[in-house]
């Protein structure tokens, strides 16, 4: 952190009592505090110019796009199956629903319809993504309100969920999980023995790790009415997701407009009050245990049947089939050269992702790669409200609001 | 619920020959309306008292080289919270006159967006409290999401694009 006086504006004195040397000179200076680009506590390369008053903060500025990486332009160049590795950058703490988003976008304009069963494994995925989201973010709340052991006791849960993607697709970040028309690969026993053993360890977890922050003292006059935002500002500001329902509008996509099958289970969303900081760590706290029952209900009620979609111009062949069949040879290298011409169209599609509406605007003109894609990261969006948020607080808060805002650098720069 | 049916017609009543291209793929009304008539569109889906689309979900541009006077489209995404119901409207504008009312002063969150479709197409919204590159770094003296710019080097020989299909 670098402090650097500018004197910006050196009003002169208030009240002069006068002392031996003459009257004393009180100077109103504000100071320009770069909090960041690379700060521990911003989680992720973006800048604030804050002004301060002292402690308070009297404006802040943001300069993002650090790691701005033109994935809507590489986009333009790529066949739509290589475009899945593009989005795990985006929120990297939930890659899959990032992945699983834009394989149902690009489903819905090919007019493909996805198995019950891959529907419900990209349910647990997605859900078990949206709880590793919301361990790191209050987790993480914990660590800047000075409490390590909350994150510690978390991590090595969210080290199991990640233990359950290297089982699924391989991988443990970047996930490139599933493909368009299903999922790449059936889960396989084990895979459910991990998930099993998750749904049985977590809970107990999760119950210390709350009993250790809900109820706390010290945290709870760290976060109660810091950062508060009414639930029109943070319309009007384009929250969605966990911020916007800790304001107290019950605005979920996976209700709203249900896909991969989300009708089918029973959950509920949780809504905060005052969209504070302790409203949005308690939103998120609530949420995982809906998505451990999500995922719970997924599991339990998992149907039989193919775990991919009869759809052979997009989805890869079997590879046993490649060796022997003319046919499958001849998809499988279609596909992996990206000479499928995609139909043309128009698409807006919209899942719940960690930070809230993940949008993918998708413009095809009937070539190989999209025409126009356009990512809504709702990150990007909501981020422009700090300033509003963090003002008039200090900078001790101002840090845990932006923590509790849960801005993920990938999404907010793309 | 509302249908796309009803939207248009209540749409097309208010605001006659400003508004056309009435479309809606995959089931999201898509209507063209022209630059004067954006903002109080917008503000008219804002308070209407049935609609209440009052949610700005997305901006963002595309740029169609081939099509002249219309090489620019910038793209607003509204939704209403309570119908559960979204709409697509597209302003067309020439390559010679990139001008758009911002539309900061109904929705804060169009700061950001706007920013960022400039930086990409260069689009000049007027209005706005700070129209400069948000992603890309000041010094840039182009706008990278236009057509104009390939993404690929063109000095190389080893990717044709004929042999790609490209």
């Amino acid at each position: 952190m670098v402090t650097e006086d500018l004197s910006i504006d050196a009003v002169g004195a208030r009240n002069t009592p006068a002392t031996p040397e003459g009257p004393i000179q009180y100077v109103n200076e504000l100071t320009t505090l770069n909090l960041g680009p690379t700060h521990p506590a911003t989680h992720g390369i973006f800048q604030n110019i804050l002004q301060m008053d002292g402690e308070k903060i009297v404006s802040g500025e943001q300069t993002v796009g650090y790691i701005h990486r033109a994935f809507e332009k590489i986009a333009e160049r790529r066949p739509f199956y290589q475009i899945t590795t593009l989005t795990d950058r985006m929120n990297y703490c939930s890659s899959p629903i990032n992945n699983f988003g834009w394989h149902m976008t690009v489903e819905k304009l090919l007019g493909v319809q996805v198995p019950k069963r891959a529907q419900y494994i990209r349910v647990i995925m997605m859900e078990l993504a949206r709880i590793a989201d919301h361990l790191i973010c209050n987790g993480i709340l914990g660590v800047d309100t000075g409490a390590f052991t909350g994150f510690l006791y978390l991590f090595e849960q969210r080290e199991e969920i990640y233990e359950i993607y290297e089982e699924v697709c391989g991988a443990r970040l970047t996930t490139n999980m599933g493909r368009i028309g299903g999922m790449e690969r059936d889960l396989s026993p084990e895979a459910i023995r991990k998930i099993r053993k998750f749904i049985k360890d977590f809970p107990p977890v999760m119950r210390e790790f709350e009993n250790l922050f809900n109820r706390n003292r010290i945290f709870m006059d760290r976060v109660i009415d810091v950062g508060p935002i009414s639930a029109e500002r943070a319309l009007n500001y384009g929250f969605t997701g966990p911020n916007l329902r800790a304001a107290g509008v019950d605005y979920d996509v996976r209700v709203m407009n249900p896909y991969s099958s989300y009708e089918d289970f029973e959950f509920d969303i949780p809504v905060g009050k005052s969209g504070d900081t302790y409203d949005r760590f308690m939103v998120r706290n609530e949420e995982i245990w809906q998505s451990l029952r999500i995922v719970e209900q997924a599991l339990e009620n998992l149907p039989e049947g193919p775990y991919f979609a009869d759809a052979p111009e997009y989805y890869l062949p079997p590879k046993q089939e490649v060796y022997k069949n003319m046919e499958a040879l001849i998809y499988h290298f279609k596909i992996v050269m990206g000479e499928i011409d995609a139909p043309a169209g128009e698409v807006y599609h919209a899942v719940e992702g960690g930070n809230g509406e993940l949008g993918f605007y998708l413009i095809s003109d009937g070539g190989r790669a999209p025409y126009r894609l356009h990512f809504r990261r709702p990150c990007f969006i909501y981020y422009q409200a700090f300033p509003e948020m963090c003002k008039g607080t200090t900078l001790s808060d101002a840090i845990v609001i932006m923590s509790s805002l849960n801005v993920i650098a990938g999404e907010l720069d793309a | 619920m509302l249908t796309n049916e009803t939207v248009a017609q209540d749409i097309i009543q208010q605001f006659g020959d400003a508004v056309s291209d009435f479309d809606d793929p995959f089931d999201l009304l898509t209507l063209t309306v022209t630059r004067e008539q954006l903002i109080p569109l917008l503000q008219y889906l804002k308070d209407h008292k049935t609609f209440q689309i009052s949610f700005l979900t997305d901006i963002t541009a595309v740029h169609y080289p081939d099509s002249p006077g219309r090489e620019f489209c910038v793209v607003y995404h509204a939704h209403s919270l309570i119908n559960n119901y979204r709409i697509r409207l597209k302003v067309y504008l020439s390559n010679e006159d990139l001008h758009v009312p911002t539309a900061t002063v109904l929705y804060e969150s169009a700061n950001w967006m706007e920013r960022e479709t400039f930086d990409y197409f260069g689009i000049l919204f007027d209005g706005h409290p700070k129209l400069e590159r948000i992603l890309n770094m000041e010094e840039m003296d182009y706008h990278p999401m236009r057509k104009e710019y390939p993404l690929e080097d063109g000095t190389r020989r080893d990717k044709i694009d004929a042999l790609f299909g490209r």
